[in-house]
């Protein structure tokens, strides 16, 4: 049941987007049409879902105060979590990249489809934010972890692909010139924001 | 007799930029205004956005962020030559998270409530796209000193509007600015309220939204074609 429980707080309540507006430098610049973001919003849930994990066991055996003691009883006092920063980014750039390849060797079609987007993930504030997040809220296991990264994935995928298919829409209305474009485009965010806070106070 | 002196053309020396040539006072005035990251570019929104809630973490924000992305372009462009191309979003990382990592023990050290507050947005730094942007803009292709007037330029346009947004926010939504009471008591007296709306994460996107406005309005040239 905990699982579910963060699944849907991940989607929801703690939403990336609305909630801690992480990501949003990709999600403004590349929700102009619904198949880019649909693209872009796919790599992010794939990306966090298996980088949140990955660095889950790397906080837990490698950076934590003591987690070296499994290696030897010497260890135990060693603590490295100010290196969590740079560990955690080197392995969302490596693990994207490994993406990148496997998916360019296996699935040539998707790897088309998703383009520059891949590699612009490694950027993406989102994929850091969950690691970081993932680090401060000290979840139990690998599985809450993993759903965790996967929840936070699908609730970036849903808010892109709602204010792509909006965007479409507006293109179609009459809006003041200066507006036009990126100004219409926060506002627009910050509406869908304020629609967003009525899941805040949900416990689950 | 003559002893003219053929006048010896002097060697073509190579022609010496001033530290601050025209165009390198460009390169720090343009993020200003007509290349703002935050209105113009579309970096380094995340974190402009959660900050913003008082004036002082904002401060400290832009400050941390002018000091990474200033100093990343530097290390970055005076090694530009030697980076291979297939893994230099790792290197670019891996330096910008070792400058982050400086700032950020800095501040747990000289202004620890400061940096409780700004919480994992310091760390988040790191793929702020300000200072990834500009390396892969700029720094990639410039040498160094340019590079740092570049990473200063940015760094103090994203300022800017971390400024002006949080100083919107602080004084609509607690009545005060730095921590000080603007707002005087007789008004609350009086009936006035604080808008407990504008600290409210969703308004952080308006009030952007709102100086784009302002800002595209005043200057034509960036407003969007239809």
């Amino acid at each position: 049941m905990d699982h579910v429980n963060i699944f849907i707080k991940a989607i929801f309540v703690e939403n990336m987007i609305f909630a801690y507006f992480l990501g949003m430098c990709s999600y403004l610049a590349i929700s102009k049409t619904v198949k880019s973001a649909v693209g872009l919003g796919l790599a992010v849930i794939f990306v966090l879902f298996i980088s949140v994990p990955a660095c889950y066991m790397l906080e837990k055996y490698v950076l934590k105060a003591g987690a070296l003691s499994w290696l030897s009883a010497d260890f135990a006092s060693i603590d490295l979590s100010f290196l969590s920063f740079i560990m955690f980014i080197a392995t969302i750039a490596s693990i994207v990249q490994l993406v990148e390849m496997i998916v360019e060797k296996y699935a040539p079609a998707l790897y088309m489809s998703l383009g520059i987007f891949l590699p612009l993930i490694a950027v993406n504030c989102s994929i850091l934010g969950g690691a970081l997040f993932m680090q401060e809220r000290e979840y139990a296991t690998l599985g809450e972890a993993t759903v965790f990264g996967l929840g936070s994935g699908v609730g970036w995928f849903l808010a892109i692909v709602a204010l792509s298919a909006t965007r479409e829409k507006l293109r179609y209305s009459n809006i003041p010139a200066p507006l036009r474009g990126l100004g219409i485009t926060f506002i627009l965010t910050g509406l869908m924001a304020i629609a967003f806070m009525s899941f805040m106070g949900i416990t689950l | 007799m003559s002893t003219e002196t053929v006048a010896v053309p002097a060697k073509p020396k190579e022609p010496k930029e001033a530290l601050f040539s025209p165009k390198n006072k460009r390169l720090l005035y343009d993020p200003l205004n007509d290349n703002n990251p935050i209105t113009v570019q579309i970096l380094g929104i995340c974190s402009a956005l959660a900050v913003t809630v008082k004036m002082k973490p904002s401060i400290v924000m832009a400050m941390a962020v002018i000091t990474v992305c200033a100093f990343s372009n530097v290390i970055i462009s005076s090694i530009r030559n030697i980076i291979p191309n297939r893994i230099r979003i790792i290197v670019q990382l891996t330096i910008v998270a070792a400058m982050v990592i400086l700032v950020d023990q800095f501040l747990k050290a000289f202004v620890f409530d400061v940096s409780k507050q700004l919480s994992v947005f310091v760390g988040l730094i790191i793929t702020n796209c300000i200072i990834m942007g500009r390396l892969e803009a700029f720094a990639m292709a410039n040498k160094p000193w340019p590079s740092f007037l570049d990473g200063i330029g940015n760094g103090f346009g994203y300022g800017l509007i971390l400024v002006i947004v949080s100083m919107i926010r602080e004084l609509l939504g607690s009545g005060e600015l730095m921590g000080f009471r603007i707002i005087p008591e007789s008004l609350y007296k009086m009936g006035y309220f604080n808008n407990s709306l504008v600290i409210m994460p969703p308004m952080a996107l308006i009030i952007v939204g709102i100086l784009i406005w302002i800002q595209r309005s005043r200057n034509k040239k960036l407003i969007e074609s239809k």
